[in-house]
């Protein structure tokens, strides 16, 4: 036996622990059941419910067992006598001020509280004082609260302290008026804050859009993944007779842990907006009008053979699946054209020969916990990729030190060890990777761009950060690939993280960047990164250009483009057919054609998340009206342009085909361009895309847009 | 209002002592020292403006400070009276005759315990524990000075010198 385990005896069964584990982890390990309140594996041991007593040989009162630590040759009873009326008693104790409201409460039939109180609370009360009353408040859009049903076990309020860092919620006044709130009236504003209605073992935090509209045993759970960043998280969508009413993590150690962004949470609300295209419509003569898909279909591919390949493109979004992606590659390279991209707010593609295979972290994601040095250079992080930035708080707690560089600072709940701030990236970047150069030379890419430049003190200690680091991770997110100068930034930060020995990664847009990538649908290169022999028009340029064809993939014209005036671009391009969940003013004036396609909930597919990894899942909810999933669309598409091989039965087909092909590949984030590149002219870094407003889906998501952040980031907008 | 301009220079300075007493990773230790000493300029009660500034002064979450103060019965956190009245009703009190005192004053100014008069001169605090002043029982301490074996007529005597 090695010195760090013990043996104990749990109901009569000799088990090994691991030393200073906690009781309740060793019976949890063996599936011997203790109830509990308080005790939650990813927080801080409270201990103050008292439901997780049990009987401890030669110790004469019951014992929590979420705080008693594991000693070698301890007898434990979870289901003896005395364990059992000592869980009966807490039960008893912590219904005296519960409620009796079951039925009207939205927790009923998925409560720890109720599931407990059936099999260790008494039948009848024997309190008949008056149960005590909280104030309701009002903590925003996002949670509903119910405070009288508390039972204090603080979860909400450590999780606020430890997994965000920002707390929010507390315990106010003592005693029999000790409560669980904010104080001041106000509302819980952290990107990850839903969470506590998981956490919640009651029915006092509830999910505030969801609340009344379902009960937990009429739902079916169906899997899903994140469409909302380049995570991935793993989702449960909860649904009832085809509708989709909630969305709840589904656990995943290695990459979303218990936790999901509220923006994943709530984005479902979209998918049932008032303004979903039902049918096929288009434009004749100036008035628009409904179609049938099969002469709608007709009619598009009879417009993209009629125009010649190069006057044709296709524009996507990151969020199309990466079986979207491929078809779409497909039917571009049928035709002809090599004009296709979803890079859609990139604006600098001077140096896009030298991209990775696809856009990678540079490490899994549960890795950049166990970082001893991060510097993160343009990325919002906490908005890009919420879960990314509470990894990157986690690597700080353990003893990293974290630095940023962008055009403002954001607040971040740890110890900053630099935070650069500037307008310019390059400036902020090229200072650094002059001081990580010291004594070494600069990679030729960027010796141009840092010519005569000197770095300050700030700059400086970001560079011996790294260069101290045993295992460092240089990232740049969202921020820097909209940048004017993307090119220089994603040079300098290469060379940054070269000079250092750190990792490179890339936080990248949307949840499918990785997949597009490799499916080809990119204007320079085809699937699997093989280069085309002539580059087609990149995102900008197809929509500078006014092709005579253009089909839009999962676009909104005036808010997913880069470019300032598409929506008067796309009207002078000759034919612009739009494959859209959403109808709007925009589309009526940008496009002719439009087909309904289904958001991610409708549709089965797969994204490639930032770290490499696929993830496939299938359709949670009924169509809307008549929109079908995109990969079917495409698929008849295909077949109507007869392209041989377009015979997949399911995106599973598609998604096989394409794995074949890839064969295997090895994600490299190196940085491989040795020539000089030219120092920026422009270098204004983008405005943010605010956190709510991400995608199509986003942004018509009720609660999400009722949130602080959501109507501070349109308030900057209109002063914009 | 937030930031620290709600609190006084004064004020800022007495937490600046509260805040040396402690390591340099331990400002959260000095809340209760602050918060006394931003409800002492305060006449006797804290606003939430003054919360904020101490939770921003000391650098931390404004919600640990709203829970520090509401959690302990010697800060109010809301307006009272400007003198703070605490009669002691703990064990030896008690049996020196502290409940006829309580019954008494409760009786002269109109008020229950935990209130105010509604001239705002008196404040009766709530319930107040032992003052560890036993050995003068009946007791009472008014804006923090101790009186001691108290007598009905004493009480009056001290409640209408108060201005």
């Amino acid at each position: 036996m090695s010195d760090d385990k013990v043996t104990i005896e749990v109901d009569g069964k000799t088990i090994q622990a691991r030393k200073g584990q906690m009781l309740i982890e060793a019976t949890d390990a063996i599936g011997a059941y203790v109830p509990r309140f308080c005790y939650h594996d990813k927080l801080s041991v409270a201990a103050n419910c008292r439901m997780c007593l049990v009987e401890v040989e030669k110790v004469s009162k019951p014992l929590p067992a979420c705080a008693t630590p594991v000693t070698d040759g301890m007898k434990v009873f979870t289901k003896s006598a005395k364990a059992i009326s000592a869980q009966k008693a807490t039960m008893e104790f912590l219904l005296i001020n519960h409620p009796l409201d079951c039925p009207i409460c939205d927790q009923g039939g998925e409560c720890e509280l109720q599931d407990l109180a059936m099999g260790f609370g008494r039948d009848v009360s024997r309190y008949q004082e008056r149960k005590r009353v909280v104030k309701d408040k009002d903590i925003g859009p996002l949670v509903s609260t119910d405070m009288t049903r508390c039972i204090h076990c603080t979860r909400c309020v450590r999780f606020g302290e430890e997994i965000t860092g920002h707390p929010e919620l507390g315990t106010t006044e003592r005693g029999e008026n000790m409560k669980i709130g904010t104080y001041i009236e106000k509302s819980i504003d952290h990107e990850l804050s839903a969470n506590i209605i998981d956490l919640c073992p009651v029915g006092a935090l509830n999910n505030k859009p969801y609340r009344y509209s379902a009960r937990a045993w009429e739902m079916v759970q169906r899997e899903s993944v994140s469409a909302h960043d380049c995570v991935g998280s793993n989702l449960y969508a909860h649904v009832l007779r085809g509708t989709v009413k909630r969305i709840v993590p589904r656990p995943n150690e290695a990459i979303n842990e218990t936790w999901i962004s509220d923006r994943d949470r709530y984005s479902y609300e979209g998918v049932y907006s008032s303004d979903r295209l039902l049918t096929p419509r288009v434009r004749r003569a100036g008035k628009w009008q409904d179609i049938s898909w099969e002469d709608a279909l007709q009619e598009l591919a009879e417009k993209i053979q009629s125009v010649r390949a190069d006057r044709f493109g296709i524009l996507a979004s990151a969020g199309a699946t990466v079986e979207e992606s491929r078809l779409l590659a497909q039917i571009a390279e049928h035709v002809g054209t090599a004009n296709v991209d979803h890079r859609l707010r990139q604006q600098d593609f001077s140096d896009q020969d030298a991209d990775a295979l696809f856009p990678w972290l540079g490490c899994e994601i549960a890795d950049i916990e166990r970082c001893d040095a991060i510097f993160v250079a343009g990325s919002s992080l906490r908005k890009e990729a919420p879960i990314l930035a509470h990894r990157v708080r986690k690597a700080a707690l353990a003893g990293a030190r974290i630095a940023f560089a962008n055009p403002e600072n954001d607040r971040y709940f740890f110890d900053v060890a630099v935070d650069l701030n500037g307008a310019r990236l390059v400036e902020l970047l090229a200072g650094v990777a002059v001081a990580a150069s010291s004594g070494k030379s600069l990679p030729k890419a960027v010796s141009r761009i840092c010519k005569g430049v000197s770095a300050s003190g700030e700059q400086a200690s970001v560079a011996s950060m790294l260069r101290d680091s045993n295992n460092g991770l240089v990232l740049i997110g969202n921020l820097a690939i909209h940048d004017e100068a993307f090119s220089a930034v994603r040079a300098l930060a290469a060379a940054i993280a070269e000079l250092t020995g750190c990792r490179f990664g890339i936080v990248s847009e949307g949840p499918n960047a990785a997949g597009a990538h490799l499916a080809g649908l990119l204007p320079h290169r085809s699937m699997g990164g093989t280069p085309r022999t002539t580059a087609g028009k990149n995102a900008a340029e197809m929509i500078e250009a006014s092709l005579d064809a253009l089909l839009l993939f999962g676009i909104e014209p005036d808010l997913d483009l880069g470019v300032p005036d598409a929506v008067s671009r796309l009207s002078s391009t000759g034919f612009v057919a739009a494959l859209t969940a959403y109808d709007s003013e925009t589309f009526r004036q940008a496009a002719d054609l439009l087909l309904p396609i289904g958001t991610f909930a409708e549709t089965s597919g797969t994204f490639v998340n930032c770290e490499g990894r696929w993830q496939s899942f299938s359709g949670i909810a009924n169509p809307v009206g008549e929109s079908r999933p995109g990969w079917k669309v495409l698929r008849v598409l295909g077949n109507l342009l007869d392209i041989d091989g377009f015979e997949y039965l399911s995106s599973e087909d598609v998604r096989d085909e394409l794995l074949a092909a890839l064969g295997s590949y090895k994600p490299d984030n190196r940085y491989g361009n040795t020539r000089e590149l030219p120092a920026p002219a422009k270098s204004n870094g983008a405005a943010d895309v605010p956190m709510y407003a991400v995608d199509p889906v986003v942004r018509r998501a009720t609660a999400l847009q009722l949130t602080p952040e959501a109507r501070r980031s349109a308030r900057i907008g209109q002063r914009r | 209002m937030s930031g620290t301009q709600a609190l006084s220079e004064h004020v800022r300075e007495e937490i600046d002592r509260w805040v040396a007493k402690f390591p340099d990773d331990r400002k959260r230790s000095a809340v209760i020292g602050a918060l006394h000493a931003a409800q002492h300029e305060n006449n006797g009660f804290l606003t939430a403006e003054l919360m904020n500034g101490v939770a921003e002064y000391l650098d931390l979450p404004t919600i640990q400070v709203y829970e520090v103060a509401t959690f302990y019965s010697m800060f109010q956190t809301r307006p009272v009276g400007r003198h703070n009245v605490a009669i002691c009703n703990n064990v030896s009190c008690m049996l020196r005759g502290a409940d006829d005192i309580i019954a008494h004053v409760e009786n002269k100014l109109g008020i229950k315990l935990g209130e105010s008069t509604k001239d705002g001169r008196i404040f009766l605090k709530q319930e107040e524990e032992c003052l560890a002043a036993c050995c003068g029982a009946p007791m009472m301490m008014v804006d923090h000075r101790y009186y001691e074996n108290l007598t009905v007529a004493e009480v009056d005597k001290i409640l209408d010198g108060l201005e």
